[in-house]
């Protein structure tokens, strides 16, 4: 399939390549000169309308594209900062469209208008210091608008105030995997260091530290809704990036220090599902999926799973050979599932002192869990 | 000052004359016109590595895993078995295609090869300060280019941690296998590239200053060469920067240091490295990485400064106002590499600092934009490939540059960060503006270099399929980003969320592809044109500057005779007081004739 559309676009090419040069040909009969000279009026006669037909194309194929694509820009922010980030989107984006709609049009049309003929002079227009103050106080005027609107959002969605009631969760960068860690009932997090680093407490919690004591180590995430949840971001070997494209949401991850990002997620999972916009996009997904799926299935292979929308950090910023494939899944509840959700996780402190305790044995009698008592203290011991 | 200069240089050419053998008129050469034609070549070399590698990456993002002999051929059954690109080299290919356009391409053989032609040619001087700094600094970029291409055929396989080769996975062989040895050649390549780039651009600023030909004042300068002048300022003040990052990362690498490492535990193991940080790495990097991108456009803007003017047959409008952006985006250049990191975990504060420096480049910049438009408002203009590659720059430097306001703003950079929408813009605004630059220059200068023509029909299909192409590419490239696509991933099939983009994808190297391919084009007319193509008369494009009153065969010392004395800018298009429509910078003021721009 792949093959017959290189081959079919290479013929084209080729066509294409024979007309054009035709055509330049064409242009030439007439004059004597050969097609090695500059450009003569019938040269800049066929470029100026090229020009022309070029200003064509990029107005047709914008508009294609924003009707053909724009359908999949990211849409309705699922965290509160989001709106404000999507307004200044939106402003810089029309202030962006009307800029490049006069400026290609001026610079195109000039090049058709004023194409050279034989018997035409120039204007000899050297210098105009009022046209020059023009264009450099109106974009001046206009930026400092957008400055101040940015810089205004940025300061809102940057700095973070301590005594805001918040959320506490570390998200926690590797190869090719992220985890998280729940602050628990005191939302503080425990202290935590590579060099603490041993089986399953993969995190290098210190376990010691009396805020460690009721962390929770999940690897699918779950947020509350309406409450501002402050990421605190580590990695353990090279850089990453958490980027959670629907919540406006990136900051890199950084080995040997703590870099935070906070914001408050105003779509629970099942709400964000529901919106039209994401309905339609999930149908379409899924339509390319079952399609693909047949031709899967007709070579012998499995087909692919129906997509459901789910909110996802993923990491974006280089961090190794499987970098493309380094996602967690964040569900956002109401705040009585999110509640109902904690309670069954289990603290990273049993789970450590379980799996240093020795399997648990079938049916235990007095004896066992004495003796199973007996190597935990050994284990322990052995630990000093 | 000038005239001392040209008088000394002038005799000593001519005392001291001897034959060339082949090896120092075209191997060792010190003669700037050669070595420019070095530059071009060896530029040309790279680029083909360097685009050709964006095929097969784009072919593997398009058709994701996907079977291809080519591919087998060749990367070889370690990196595509069975015609299958495996992540590591894609990320490599990725890597390199970086490097190779930014420093080797758009760097050295644009600056290379238009500084070292145009500088002296076109403020009237015989060579170059230093003939002899000028061929070490060509040989030293020749040496790090075979260097770079050698890290390709290493065993652990090329670097592989992206063009901005952040620590700590480029300090880290167990991070990734292309921080091995390909590595260690990557950094060697461009601390050597470093201090070429850097004999280069000093060369460049000392003969600006004090070689120009008399009546040349500064005021009088082409804007080539302001642009070339204040490029190479930028070079000397940003590339050491880079060089101790470099070293550094080195040292880190070798020696054991901790200068951007802490707190890692990888493969099993806590390393020893503690205290340093990759955010360090991460502003000495974009210190040079950030004026780079003005080194890479600002002489692809003096050329198309050039070309404009002359086959608008009008002086360049707002020449004083050019000069003045051209500085001004220089100064700022150095101040804003800040907007690379506003998600890097730096203070937010700086980030604040860094968004209102970076928003004011936009006004130097738009400042050049309309002068550009104006320059073609009522002139005469002369449709030659040069002047469409031109034009084409204007519109894809405005098209990329706008994007810029939104990447530029910290708010709007956390959501677009590392996506395909930044990769848009920057192709945009500088690799595709760069290279129409570059074409320009080739296409309008070509006559000066090689003494023949190139074909002009060939010229305009080469445009317009580029042009075509260009837009074909970056402009979907925008939506798949605002989707939220992160670049430098291998495939996106474990994310069934981007699964409606892979159609854009599809076209986006479709694209790429019928563009790579007319390149070809341009390499059969530029290399049939040298040896077979029509023979240049001296002024081809009816220019005023100087570099088109040498003769059309080399010659050492530029000038047969005196250097020419300079009377007039060199905008003097279509002025009224004179019968032709250009007035060459030679020709003196008639009596009474008053100077009509500022």
């Amino acid at each position: 399939m792949t093959s017959l559309l290189v081959i079919i676009v290479l013929v084209l090419l080729a066509v294409a390549l024979w007309q054009l040069t035709k055509i330049f040909d064409l242009t030439q009969v007439g004059s004597n000169s050969d097609s090695s000279q500059v450009a003569t009026d019938d040269d800049n006669n066929v470029q100026g309308y090229l020009m022309f037909g070029f200003l064509a194309f990029i107005y047709i194929f914008s508009i294609y594209g924003l009707f053909k694509w724009g359908s999949l820009v990211l849409h309705t922010p699922a965290s509160a900062h989001g709106a404000q980030v999507d307004n200044l989107m939106n402003i810089t984006w029309v202030l962006i469209f009307i800029v490049q709609a006069v400026t290609q049009v001026l610079l195109h049309y000039f090049a058709f208008k004023y194409r050279g003929k034989k018997d035409q002079k120039a204007l000899y227009f050297a210098d105009n210091n009022k046209l020059e103050a023009i264009w450099s106080v109106i974009p001046a005027i206009v930026l400092a608008g957008l400055i101040l609107y940015g810089l205004y959002a940025w300061t809102n969605i940057m700095f973070i105030d301590d005594e805001e009631d918040t959320v506490v969760v570390e998200l926690y960068a590797q190869q090719f995997k992220w985890t998280a860690r729940v602050a628990g009932e005191d939302n503080v997090l425990g202290k935590a260091n590579v060099r603490y680093i041993e089986g399953i407490n993969t995190l290098g919690v210190d376990l010691a530290d009396p805020y460690a004591q009721d962390d929770i180590v999940v690897s699918e995430l779950h947020i509350p809704k309406g409450k501002k949840i402050h990421f605190k971001m580590r990695s353990q070997d090279v850089l990453h990036s958490a980027y959670m494209p629907y919540f406006r949401a990136q900051m890199n991850c950084v080995p040997g220090m703590v870099t935070e990002f906070a914001f408050e997620p105003i779509y629970t999972t099942a709400e964000y599902r529901e919106l039209p916009y994401m309905i339609e996009k999930v149908a379409n997904i899924n339509a390319l999926r079952s399609k693909k799926s047949v031709e899967l299935v007709a070579k012998g292979e499995t087909a692919l799973d129906p997509y459901s929308f789910d909110y996802l950090l993923l990491c974006n910023k280089i961090c190794g050979s499987s970098h493309y494939n380094m996602q967690m899944k964040i569900v956002v509840d109401t705040p009585e599932d999110y509640k109902k959700w904690l309670s069954e996780q289990a603290l990273l402190v049993q789970q450590v002192k379980e799996a240093n305790a020795p399997a648990p044995v079938e049916g235990g009698t007095n004896k066992d869990s004495l003796k199973s008592k007996d190597t935990a203290a050994v284990v322990k011991i052995a630990m000093k | 000052m000038s005239a001392e200069g040209h008088d000394h240089g002038h005799d000593h050419e001519h005392e001291h004359h001897h034959k060339d053998t082949f090896i120092t008129k075209y191997i060792f050469s010190i003669d700037h016109k050669m070595i420019a034609k070095q530059y071009l070549l060896t530029g040309i070399v790279m680029g083909i590595i360097g685009v050709g590698m964006s095929m097969l990456f784009r072919m593997q993002l398009a058709w994701p895993e996907e079977s291809f002999k080519i591919f087998n051929i060749l990367l070889g059954d370690k990196w595509a078995p069975n015609g299958v690109m495996t992540n590591d080299i894609y990320l490599s290919l990725v890597t390199i295609h970086g490097t190779i356009m930014v420093f080797f391409v758009l760097t050295a053989a644009l600056s290379g090869t238009f500084s070292n032609l145009l500088i002296p040619l076109q403020i009237g001087a015989r060579d170059m300060a230093s003939g002899f700094m000028n061929m070490i600094s060509y040989w030293l970029f020749f040496l790090s280019s075979v260097i770079m291409i050698c890290s390709l055929f290493v065993e652990s396989g090329p670097a592989n941690s992206g063009w901005t080769i952040y620590p700590p996975l480029s300090a880290l062989p167990q991070a990734i296998s292309g921080s091995g040895l390909g590595m260690t050649l990557w950094l060697s390549s461009m601390a050597i590239f470093i201090a070429s780039s850097l004999m280069g651009s000093l060369n460049y600023i000392v003969t600006v200053i004090n070689l120009r030909t008399k009546g040349m004042s500064m005021t009088r300068l082409p804007l080539t060469i302001w642009a070339f002048f204040v490029t190479a300022i930028i070079g000397v003040v940003s590339f050491p920067v880079l060089l101790s990052a470099a070293l550094l990362l080195i040292f880190d690498r070798s020696f054991g240091t901790s200068f951007f490492l802490s707190d890692i535990y990888i493969a099993g193991e806590v390393l020893h490295y503690q205290g340093g940080s990759p955010v360090l790495f991460e502003h000495l990097f974009w210190f040079l990485g950030h004026p780079e991108v003005y080194i890479v456009i600002l002489p692809a803007l003096g050329i198309t400064s050039e070309i404009i003017a002359t086959n608008s047959r009008k002086p360049i409008f707002g020449y004083r106002a050019m000069i003045m952006s051209i500085i001004a985006i220089a100064f700022l250049s150095t101040i804003v590499w800040g907007h690379h990191m506003f998600i890097s975990g730096m203070n937010p504060f700086l980030g604040s600092v860094f968004t209102f420096t970076t928003l004011l480049i936009a006004i130097p910049s738009a400042v050049k934009a309309f002068n550009y438009i104006t320059t073609l408002w009522k002139g005469n203009l002369q449709l030659n490939p040069a002047m469409l590659f031109s034009i084409g720059l204007v519109s894809t430097f405005i098209t990329g540059g706008l994007t810029g306001i939104i990447l530029g703003d910290s708010t709007l950079d956390i959501n677009v960060h590392d996506t395909y929408f930044v990769v848009a813009h920057f192709h945009l605004v500088m690799g595709i503006s760069a290279l129409y630059g570059m074409f320009a220059g080739i296409y309008h200068w070509f006559p000066k270099m090689f003494g023949r023509m190139l074909n002009k029909n060939l010229g305009y299909v080469h445009f317009w399929v580029t042009a075509v192409c260009a837009y074909g590419v970056f402009f979907p490239m925008h939506f798949i980003g605002l989707a939220g696509l992160p670049r430098r991933y291998y495939t996106n099939t474990n994310f069934p969320l981007f699964d409606d983009l892979q159609n854009v994808n599809v076209l986006i190297t479709t694209f790429a592809l019928i563009g790579g391919a007319f390149q070809l084009v341009f390499l059969y007319n530029f290399f049939s044109s040298i040896f077979y193509g029509k023979k240049a008369v001296q002024n081809p494009w009816k220019s005023n500057t100087l570099e088109w009153t040498t003769p059309v065969e080399h010659i050492h010392g530029n000038w047969p005779g005196e250097i020419p004395e300079v009377h007039r800018w060199p905008y003097d298009y279509s002025n009224p007081g004179h019968e032709e429509d250009f007035v060459p910078q030679t020709v003196p003021m008639k009596p009474g004739e008053e100077v009509l721009h500022h």
